[in-house]
């Protein structure tokens, strides 16, 4: 998985700079920084209310950010940016929407294009072979609306795949999937980053499902963010410092438990906010 | 073989000019509300259709007092009325409501007032009925210029906007993401939504328009599992509703011995609501029969597996 060689002689794919996002006062983001590499995974894994949301919509420019600067392949990041691939957390895809799978993957394409599309052979055959490289042949042609949520994962993937991004988006895209399909995309999407050269930041919640595919890890907490590879960030001594409160990381079985300290000073720090999840 | 069609057709139905013009006035009313339809139910705005047809029923009977064409006052206000509803909020799911109700509830004062200052000055006896429940039979000929102008120009906003109103109306994130000037293109529905309303106005009524630009895309979306042909059989539906609701209004002058025609509008949104109702029990196919037979992986599954 590991793309380090690359990156340093390739200009960055992304690369955050000392971004900071106040809304109605309140500090969501603060002074975060990271880089991205060609094909790397990229974990960004925080507590709900961290500022993962934020942070994504930043970087697509959807969301202006008070201080900081955003580069995308080596150029200031611009609104329309082919170059990034976006699926959105909670897309709901009601079953009475007259589209099929095939429709939704081929608007990725050209969805931003004003007009009717007219029926194009390449088209079609490009949207094929999407469809195929995320495994979703087999309900190309049934309504998205009626697909189970892993099915419907794979469509959006698809959807932002098609324009052929170097940088792949995805905001908890496991939300709401089973342990199973939630396996499964992510073994889909270690798959493409690697075979298609596209860098993929992810946001979870949870990073257990993760680590065996992640290359890097961006961790959010209380707006500040720390990032590097997995097991030189998940430490004590590292969250301690992002979260502003002694936290213990424990390792089991091969799976990392983040859990807040039982030396905290009582009432400094340790409100409902920071309450962690088991990740 | 003859007497069939005289008994489907009674004497004089295709010689008759205001059945002509209803033809064709209530045809091309039904094609635009069945393409800029489609899409209204789609997003989830039939509210707002709603509430643009009491705006026009404010215009129409503005125009009416004032002395001018019917359709002037639908399709302007409705325009108005749709600028309106786009700045308080529209956009927002959760500003939407909230401005469909302050425009409808002003629209209907407003229409109160006109129709009230109306039926006093005596000008029009029937006013209200023409305004709020279509006289498609009393259009003149004069008037299909206007018709085939106005239709053309909402057919065209939605044709220019199809791609990216798609995409905003599976997400209006993933729309933005793509670069989609999402502003411009909600302006350019709402344009054709309002004059679609103000031509089914003119054609079943202002209170009745909602029923021509949500029935027969309602009942297409129920059968066909792409946009573009949603809108085709909406149009086929709207169109075959409304020539279908002229011959039976036509006809029904016949059938009592008062020689009393019934209402046109009553009949077209009654074969609209038959048809909703039965394509209710092919749908299970039409969409593919995964929503009982779905897979074991199933949204309700994995959330009780989870």
């Amino acid at each position: 998985m590991g793309q380090a060689q690359t990156s340093a002689a390739t200009p960055d794919v992304l690369r955050v700079d000392g971004v900071s996002v106040s809304l109605g006062g309140r500090r969501i983001l603060d002074d975060v920084s990271f880089t991205i590499g060609a094909g790397q995974f990229t974990g960004l894994i925080g507590p709900n209310g961290a500022g993962k949301t934020t942070l994504l919509r930043v970087i697509l420019g959807l969301q202006r950010a008070t201080a900081g600067t955003v580069t995308v392949l080596g150029h200031p990041r611009s609104r329309r940016n082919p170059s990034i691939g976006y699926v959105p957390q909670k897309v709901l895809l009601d079953s009475d929407l007259p589209m099929r799978a095939r429709d939704l993957v081929a608007l990725g394409m050209d969805g931003h294009r004003f007009g009717m599309p007219l029926p194009s052979r390449q088209r079609s055959e490009a949207v094929r072979e999407m469809l195929h490289a995320v495994d979703a042949e087999r309900f190309a042609d049934a309504r998205v609306g009626n697909l189970s949520g892993g099915e419907q994962q794979r469509v959006l993937i698809a959807h932002a795949l098609i324009s052929r991004p170097r940088l792949l988006l995805l905001d908890e895209p496991l939300a709401n999937l089973d342990l199973r399909s939630g396996q499964e995309i992510i073994s889909l999407l270690a798959r493409i980053a690697a075979s298609q050269q596209v860098a993929v930041l992810l946001s979870a919640h949870e990073m257990n499902p993760l680590l065996p595919v992640m290359d890097r890890v961006v961790y959010l907490a209380g707006g500040r963010a720390a990032s590097g590879p997995a097991d030189q960030v998940i430490q004590a001594e590292v969250l301690s410092r992002l979260y502003g409160h002694h936290v213990d990381v424990l390792r089991v079985h091969g799976r990392v438990l983040v859990v807040a300290g039982t030396d905290a000073e009582p009432g400094a720090d340790f409100t409902a906010d920071h309450a962690l999840e088991a990740g | 073989m003859h007497q069939l069609w005289t008994w489907v057709f009674e004497p004089g139905f295709f010689s008759s000019a205001p059945v002509r013009v209803a033809a064709v006035t209530g045809g091309v009313a039904a094609v635009v509300s069945a393409v800029t339809g489609v899409f209204t139910v789609m997003r989830g705005q039939s509210f707002g259709g709603h509430a643009l047809g009491d705006v026009s029923a404010a215009g129409g009977s503005g125009a009416l007092l004032a002395g001018l064409s019917p359709l002037l006052g639908f399709v302007g206000l409705g325009i108005v009325g749709a600028g309106v509803m786009d700045m308080i909020g529209v956009r927002r799911v959760r500003g939407r409501d909230l401005a469909t109700g302050i425009v409808l509830g002003a629209a209907i004062g407003l229409s109160a007032l006109f129709l009230y200052l109306t039926s006093v000055s005596g000008a029009t006896t029937g006013a209200p009925a023409q305004i709020l429940f279509g006289s498609i039979f009393t259009i003149t000929s004069a008037t299909i210029p206007a018709v085939v102008i106005l239709s053309g120009i909402a057919v065209a906003c939605i044709v220019a906007v199809w791609r990216p109103l798609l995409l905003d109306t599976v997400s209006p994130d993933l729309a933005a993401a793509r670069g989609v000037p999402v502003r411009l293109v909600g302006l350019l529905y709402m344009l054709a939504l309002a004059v679609s309303v103000g031509l089914s106005s003119l054609a079943v009524g202002a209170i009745l328009s909602t029923a021509l630009l949500i029935g027969p895309a309602a009942t297409a979306l129920r059968l066909t599992r792409t946009a573009g042909r949603a809108v085709a059989a909406a149009c086929l539906l709207g169109v075959g509703a409304t020539w279908l609701g002229i011959l039976l209004a036509y006809d029904s002058y016949y059938w009592g011995a008062a020689h009393q025609g019934l209402p046109v509008s009553f009949f077209i949104v009654a074969v609209i609501f038959a048809s909703y109702l039965l394509s209710g029990f092919p749908s299970e196919r039409a969409t593919g029969g995964r929503r009982d037979t779905a897979s074991p992986a199933s949204p309700a599954h994995e959330h009780i597996a989870a």
